[in-house]
């Protein structure tokens, strides 16, 4: 069992509050990610867990036992660093039993286990090489292997792919999927990559300026984003987001364009509130070119120039101008369009999402 | 004749010319070393000739002989002197690599108020002439009494030491990747464990080449050791060559002899260290 619960936990540098008390709970054998943007927090977050950096205030709990003040050693996690931080003199098998050869453990048993993870990860062939021998991608399956030899209670993950090309991070997230199905620990993943925190985890925080956000499941952050920070920063392309005034039934926006105002929100607004509209690509396309997700009702159409398209083979984002604002689309099944032309847009506005514009909080009720 | 051939011919024409200036280079840089060799070997007429003989016409080992007889046949207690330098340079320059170590290890890896102020009031401390300092400390270690000691000198060669070997280490533990000592803390290390298990074999080459740096300076010293010494007791082999000067002579090929007997050393620990002087370990432990 290890769940790992951070209570109120602070961390300042001399006067300036880097994390301000934020309250988590991670459930034993989950896969937790870390995401937002540099400098919210996630890493520093990360090593407070790790005991690589002291705690201003409030308490981490690793399997119900408060590990506070215990050194790194002492709280049996495992950590991937961004940079992998192999041993440069050792070869990939001494860095992969070092843990156990500070513990004192038998060579025998060292033997195997070394021989266990190496087989997990496919590192067979790459035992008696040293880091400076491998590519990006082995330096990181080495890293990982350093991780699982020790068994430990807790993986903790610092940005472990942002080092690598696209297509091998590609490769590497599926890998650490499976990694986590076999061994089963529980994973504090951090990452500033809302793709990789999506696909891979079980709940998602997302952290911004020392606060959390949001916690949820990716279905849940992305479906229902509980402030307007998370619904811009999960999702790709991001969702539109624009600011406008209720008025009478409808959402004006600032350049004197309107849309209905969507009818789950009329009991939370009234006229003259200040609000900021969000819809997803997906649910705004090319009339016949998209999913419709609610009542047809909903839909809302528009004639509206496009301003830029980009072709994605089995899609297209396109641009186009509304409110003096360009709005991202996608456009399944596409048809061939470019800048100029005029084309019928559907709002799907059952899945369109209200902040305030002053809190940026969801008005969703 | 095509671009190619003549491009052909311009970088052969280089590399030629390359390797000519690098011979002048050494042959300058070497000259005076193989002058002190030569000299040693020849009599003193053959080393004062005007214009310069170049090839010894008499090649002998007297001044060697003579050197390691007793006193009054033209010998110096050299093995004395060489026994001094070798207890002197070897111990100060331990105890310069202990502090080098831990205060290079302090300046890389810890902030502190006054750090910067610190290091370069060390490094200050490397702007005075040794020469500058030995009239003050002969007075201060007057009063001490520990002129003619071997401590006198292994105090001063610590402290004339340990700014640069601290400066120097500073550099090569800046160089091996903090993460590694993390990983390694994680890994179940001690901060302790840390260092000597991950950062230590790291930066050993550094550490290694301040030694040898450390050792030399101790080794060669003259100015404050002539201040400093007095007899068998302390004296070291750069004093010692003193010992071919009298009041109107000068043993030229007497000191030529003893010049080489410390050389010898020197060189041996240079090459035996330098094949431990591996650069670039640190590669492949961090991307970047």
């Amino acid at each position: 069992m290890a769940t790992v619960s951070l209570k109120k936990l602070t961390k300042r540098y001399g006067t300036m509050e880097i994390v301000h008390g934020i309250d988590l709970d991670v459930g034993d054998r989950e896969f937790i990610a870390l995401v937002g943007p540099s400098g919210c927090g996630k890493s520093t977050t990360l090593r407070m867990i790790a005991g690589l950096e002291e705690i201003s205030g409030g308490t981490i709990e690793i399997g119900e036992r408060v590990v506070n003040d215990l050194p790194p050693r002492s709280r049996n996690i495992s950590m991937v660093f961004q940079s992998y931080a192999l041993y440069p003199h050792m070869t990939v098998r001494e860095n992969l039993g070092f843990s156990l050869k500070i513990a004192g453990i038998a060579k025998e048993e060292t033997d195997r286990r070394v021989a266990e993870a190496s087989a997990i990860l496919g590192l067979d062939a790459l035992l008696e090489r040293r880091p400076s021998q491998l590519s990006g991608g082995q330096r990181q399956r080495v890293a990982m292997g350093r991780a699982i030899v020790r068994d430990p209670d807790v993986f903790l993950f610092d940005e472990p792919l942002s080092n690598l090309d696209a297509k091998l991070r590609t490769q590497m997230r599926t890998e650490i999927k499976k990694l986590h199905a076999k061994v089963k620990s529980t994973v504090i993943y951090v990452t500033h990559d809302q793709v990789e925190a999506m696909t891979l985890a079980d709940r998602i925080v997302i952290m911004r300026e020392g606060y959390i956000e949001q916690v949820g499941t990716p279905d849940e952050v992305f479906k229902r984003p509980a402030t307007r920070f998370v619904a811009g920063f999960i999702g790709s392309p991001p969702m539109n987001l624009h600011e406008a005034t209720v008025a009478d039934g409808k959402l004006v926006f600032s350049g004197g364009g309107s849309l209905p105002l969507p009818g789950r929100f009329k009991a939370a607004v009234g006229a003259g509130d200040k609000v900021v509209f969000g819809l997803r690509p997906d649910d705004l396309y090319p009339v016949g070119h998209g999913l419709q997700s609610g009542d047809a009702a909903d839909v809302h159409e528009l004639e509206l120039p496009v301003t830029v398209t980009e072709p994605l083979g089995n899609e297209t984002l396109v641009f186009s101008e509304f409110d003096g604002r360009d709005w991202v689309s996608r456009m399944l099944n596409p048809k061939p369009l470019k800048a100029g032309d005029r084309v019928a847009m559907s709002f799907d506005l059952s899945q369109a999402h209200l902040f305030s514009a002053e809190t940026g909080k969801s008005l969703r009720t | 004749m095509d671009a190619n051939a003549s491009a052909r011919l311009k970088r052969r024409i280089a590399t030629v010319a390359h390797r000519v200036g690098l011979f002048l280079a050494m042959l300058v840089i070497c000259l005076p070393g193989l002058w002190i060799v030569l000299s040693s070997l020849r009599p003193t007429v053959e080393i004062m000739a005007k214009p310069p003989v170049w090839i010894p016409q008499q090649v002998s080992f007297d001044a060697y002989v003579a050197m390691f007889s007793g006193v009054g046949k033209g010998g110096i207690p050299v093995l004395d002197y060489f026994r001094n330098s070798l207890i002197i340079s070897v111990t100060s320059t331990v105890i310069a690599i202990a502090i080098g170590m831990a205060g290079g290890y302090a300046f890389a890896r810890y902030r502190f108020r006054g750090k910067s102020a610190m290091f370069l009031g060390l490094m200050l401390t490397r702007t005075v002439p040794g020469i500058a300092l030995s009239l003050p400390l002969f007075f201060v270690y007057a009063e001490l009494d520990i002129i003619d000691t071997h401590f006198g000198l292994i105090l001063a060669y610590v402290a004339l030491n340990v700014p640069f070997t601290i400066w120097l280490i500073d550099g090569f533990f800046r160089q091996v990747p903090k993460d590694l000592a993390e990983a390694a803390q994680i890994d179940g290390c001690t901060r302790w464990q840390a260092f000597w298990q991950v950062e230590f074999p790291l930066a050993g080459p550094g550490i290694a080449s301040s030694g040898i740096f450390a050792f030399l300076t101790s080794w060669n010293e003259f100015a404050l050791a002539s201040q400093l010494t007095r007899s068998i007791n302390s004296k070291t082999l750069p004093v010692g060559l003193l010992d071919y000067t009298a009041e109107f002579t000068i043993d030229w090929r007497g000191m030529c002899a003893l010049a080489v007997v410390m050389i010898v050393p020197a060189l041996l620990l240079t090459f035996i260290v330098q094949k431990h002087l591996v650069g670039g370990l640190t590669s492949g432990a961090v991307k970047g």
